[in-house]
């Protein structure tokens, strides 16, 4: 390290700390009449307004027979509400210019709306059809169960789709953690429209839906349009899925296929998302394995080895199961030695943990990158729900660094020796790996 | 007739998001004595800022024999300096809380970082620094050059969608070097060494070949400020060679492709067709062509998917795409992906008879305002994104365009009449121009 580079960052760590982050991000709590609660964060200075809604649950509610079902619900709900059919629904989004993604996760259905203030009226009376009174009309099932079939033979020849599809299946078996969530040809293709309106009944419910909303929008009339936008929805929908304890045994998993490169997923157990040490193993990832090219695990298979393009690491605390989690891809003639490195760096970390200049720089990062999230009024509707969905307090944006900034170098040497289990890391393969065998 | 245009054009307007401030307001354009254009988007909503600068050089201004290289010295640049150790630009970075990263393209290479706003001088030290003083030792050189070599393994050797593209471009641009990867072919790679790099380095990388784009919460005057003391003292390459590439003679036959791959489980045909690019104050014809792949195959409600997805259910997707954000000729492709039992030869000719009913019938007006309503909104909704925003500028000028002509890009593309667009389309259209490719399985059952 030159001198002119400690200059600089001692500097920015004194003026990071005065980064004015309470005063940019100013969330008000929004509860509407019939009891629905929002939060929202006012920006009046574009004349737009992103809306996220969230309803856990997601693709993890899929009946015993039914995989597939949510996810083709979800794909119709664009597809004729109310009076209007297919057609005339995408007609009229475009001409209010509104647009709407839903989208599923194994934990939830998502909404992302965006509309200008100017017809915001319309948008969400669309909006609100979409929701309450999807019409699952037989010609739009049939249309939209063959793109799904489609994608789905296309996934099977994909060894990113295949390796994560490997690795679920072996963690999570008969869990609807353990399948794709678009189902199989065979169980899509035999979902009946009844399926699709349970599904919809089971998914979109009040009891579970969180709402973040950022834009030019008051509280008062955040409040007015919520309770109409939901009206119609069930107060209650299907039980959750059941929690599921991660098992893993260290070892590789090979999945042959025919690519030059092989791609693998690793992991073993997680921590959930309030779990104490969940902060600590967060940072801990961070200098494992997040997103810089300094991160341990890119440093030593990337930078020094030229092994892969990429190799990461990442905490997934799930609803009902928490994993940790890295990917990697590298020529079939080097996978093999790119696995050792990883196992190596894997077991150094839980026997000796972090130096504390690491911890200092990842710190560093955190804290300064944190307020960089706010970046746009969809990105900012999108952080509120996450909040709400993993139980933070409306403060959270303002104290979260200082949670970060509390980690010790003695907390990452325990949450290291609890997080990494080297006996425990299983590798599973897709590709032609040489020198590697399940 | 100039007063009637007048009175249209008051018509649109007012159909338009009512107090939508716009870009124009947000930008200042300076230049700086060694010819490095500046470019500054204010947005005052948070305390972040994104730096770019942006070289007019990408994989088509290399020389024939080392493709690959602008993008292998792209990786290089983080390689270190004179003052700085290899890695340490990024971990700089994230010691101060921001993010890195760089991209290279046919037209550009560009370098990045997203940062708190009052680390602004900082990023422009470093990047003013790797514009003139890489080191580069032969280790670092052979590693990279793996990493490169991987990279093109997952994004390319892994997937046979984008095997079939390197195949539709080389077989598209006779004489262009749009037809070379961005990437680089693999045999090439391999070879690439240090002087590759060192001499693309030497002859692109200078301020008078540079855009600096800053966004976010920043005032003009204090980045002309910085960009003057810290790229200022770089001279300008007094060699920087014209930019002028080999060009397209007259294409006189059709060219078809067949690839095949055992890993293809949907199979599907496209058709790309040379076309025209936005041009310095000649936009016109890219407009109409812009507003003609909306109108065929933009979105739901387009023509492609109305016909052969919803009216007859032959098709799984149809669609068409073009980008008119190119230095030279570019292409406008449709695309048909077939229902099961519907083969490829059959996909092909629903695809043509659709765009010639298209033709023969002319453009939906309904469907045509739909759109422009869209893009009227778009620059409302563009606004929440100084990242975008400064992308776009970065491209256009590297693309050969000014900021003007970003600027009348919006207006242009609302002044397209119905007779433009079919015209547009009866000239695009030209099967000497065209290559058809068709990415099936292996054992594809004809049925």
């Amino acid at each position: 390290m030159t001198l002119m580079t400690r200059v600089f960052t001692a500097l920015s760590l004194a003026v990071l700390f005065a980064t004015p982050l309470r005063a940019e991000i100013d969330i008000t709590e929004v509860e509407s009449p019939g009891g629905v609660n929002a939060w929202l964060v006012e920006e009046h200075s574009i004349p737009f307004v992103a809306l996220e809604l969230r309803f856990k649950g997601g693709a993890s509610l899929d009946q015993a027979g039914k995989r597939g079902a949510t996810n083709l619900m979800v794909a119709l709900l664009e597809e004729g509400a109310a009076e209007l059919d297919s057609r005339a629904f995408a007609e009229q989004a475009e001409a209010l210019a509104a647009s709407f993604d839903f989208d599923i996760s194994d934990d939830a259905v998502s909404i992302s709306a965006r509309f200008l203030t100017e017809n915001q009226d319309e948008a969400l009376a669309l909006l609100r059809d979409a929701l309450t009174q999807p019409r699952f009309d037989q010609d739009a099932i049939d249309r939209v169960r063959a793109q799904i079939v489609s994608g789905i033979r296309s996934d099977q020849q994909d060894p990113d789709f295949l390796v994560g599809q490997a690795f679920d299946e072996m963690v999570f078996g008969d869990h609807p953690y353990g399948s794709p969530i678009e189902g199989t040809e065979e169980s899509v293709t035999g979902l009946t429209r009844d399926d699709l309106v349970t599904a919809h009944a089971g998914a979109l419910a009040r009891d579970r839906v969180y709402v973040g909303a950022a834009g030019a929008i008051s509280p008062e009339k955040l409040a007015q349009v919520l309770d109409k936008l939901l009206e119609g929805l069930p107060a209650e929908g299907l039980p959750q899925a059941a929690d599921i304890d991660v098992e893993t045994a260290a070892g590789v998993t090979v999945v042959p296929f025919d690519v030059p490169q092989s791609v693998a997923i690793f992991g073993h157990e997680g921590l959930a998302r309030d779990d104490p040490d969940f902060f600590a193993a967060y940072v801990l990832n961070e200098i494992l394995g997040g997103g810089g090219f300094d991160a341990r695990l890119m440093e030593e298979v990337r930078e020094k080895r030229g092994l892969t393009y990429g190799v990461y690491s990442y905490l997934v605390p799930k609803d009902h199961a928490a994993l940790y989690l890295g990917r990697v891809s590298s020529a079939n003639d080097r996978i093999a030695e790119a696995i050792q490195v990883i196992r190596d760096e894997w077991t150094k970390m839980a026997e000796n943990g972090v130096t504390a200049e690491e911890l200092e720089s990842a710190k560093t990062y955190l804290t300064g990158a944190y307020p960089l999230r706010f970046d746009g009024n969809g990105r900012i509707a999108n952080i509120l729900v996450g909040m709400q969905m993993d139980d933070l307090p409306v403060d959270y944006v303002n104290t979260r660094n200082a949670k970060v900034e509390a980690i010790t170098l003695e907390d990452i040497q325990r949450v290291a020796a609890r997080l990494l289990q080297p006996d425990a890391l299983r590798f599973v393969v897709v590709g032609q790996p040489e020198g590697l065998e399940s | 007739m100039r007063r009637l245009s007048a009175l249209a054009g008051a018509c649109l307007l007012a159909a338009a998001p009512l107090h939508a401030q716009t870009i124009e307001d947000q930008v200042t354009t300076y230049q700086l004595d060694n010819g490095m254009d500046v470019v500054v988007i204010e947005d005052h909503r948070a305390p972040a800022v994104v730096h770019m600068v942006w070289y007019r050089a990408g994989s088509a201004d290399e020389q024939p024999g080392v493709s690959g290289v602008a993008h292998f010295l792209e990786h290089l640049l983080f390689k270190g300096t004179e003052k700085l150790a290899p890695g340490e630009f990024s971990e700089t970075v994230k010691a101060n809380g921001g993010t890195d990263n760089a991209f290279t393209s046919f037209d550009y290479t560009a370098y990045f970082q997203r940062i708190a706003a009052d680390r602004l001088g900082l990023m422009m030290e470093m990047e003013a620094d790797r514009m003139k003083n890489i080191q580069l030792d032969r280790e670092d050189i052979l590693t990279e050059r793996d990493v490169i070599i991987e990279e093109r393994n997952q994004r390319v050797e892994n997937d046979p969608g984008a095997l079939f593209r390197e195949q539709r471009m080389a077989a598209q641009y006779l004489n262009h070097p749009y037809g070379t990867p961005i990437i680089g072919w693999r045999h090439e790679m391999v070879n690439l060494d240090l002087e590759d790099a060192l001499a693309y380095y030497e002859r692109f990388y200078s301020p008078n070949n540079a855009v600096l784009v800053v966004a976010g919460d920043v005032q003009p005057d204090e980045v002309l400020a910085l960009a003057q003391e810290h790229y200022g003292p770089i001279p300008r390459n007094a060699e920087l060679p014209e930019r002028v590439r080999p060009s397209e003679p007259p294409q006189m036959a059709e060219r078809r492709i067949s690839f095949e791959d055992p890993r293809v489980a949907q199979p599907y045909v496209m058709r790309t067709y040379l076309a025209p690019e936005r041009d310095p104050g000649d936009q016109r014809k890219a407009a109409a062509l812009t507003l003609l792949a909306e109108v065929l195959g933009g979105s739901q409600t387009s023509v492609l998917p109305q016909v052969l997805q919803f009216d007859e259910n032959r098709s799984v997707y149809a669609g068409a795409f073009y980008s008119g954000l190119s230095l030279d000729d570019t292409t406008f492709g449709i695309v048909n992906v077939p229902a099961q039992g519907v083969t490829l030869e059959e996909a092909e000719a629903d695809m043509d008879r659709v765009v010639a009913d298209f033709i023969e019938t002319g453009v939906n007006p309904a469907q045509l305002e739909r759109i422009k309503f869209q893009l009227r909104a778009s620059q409302v909704y563009e606004l929440d994104s100084s990242n975008s925003l400064a992308r776009r500028y970065g491209a256009a000028l590297t693309s050969g365009l000014t900021v003007d002509d970003v600027h009348e890009w919006p207006e242009i593309l609302q002044s397209i009449t119905p007779e433009e667009i079919i015209a547009a389309a009866q000239e695009v259209f030209d099967r000497d121009n065209a290559v058809t490719g068709f990415l099936r399985g292996a054992e594809e059952v004809t049925q």
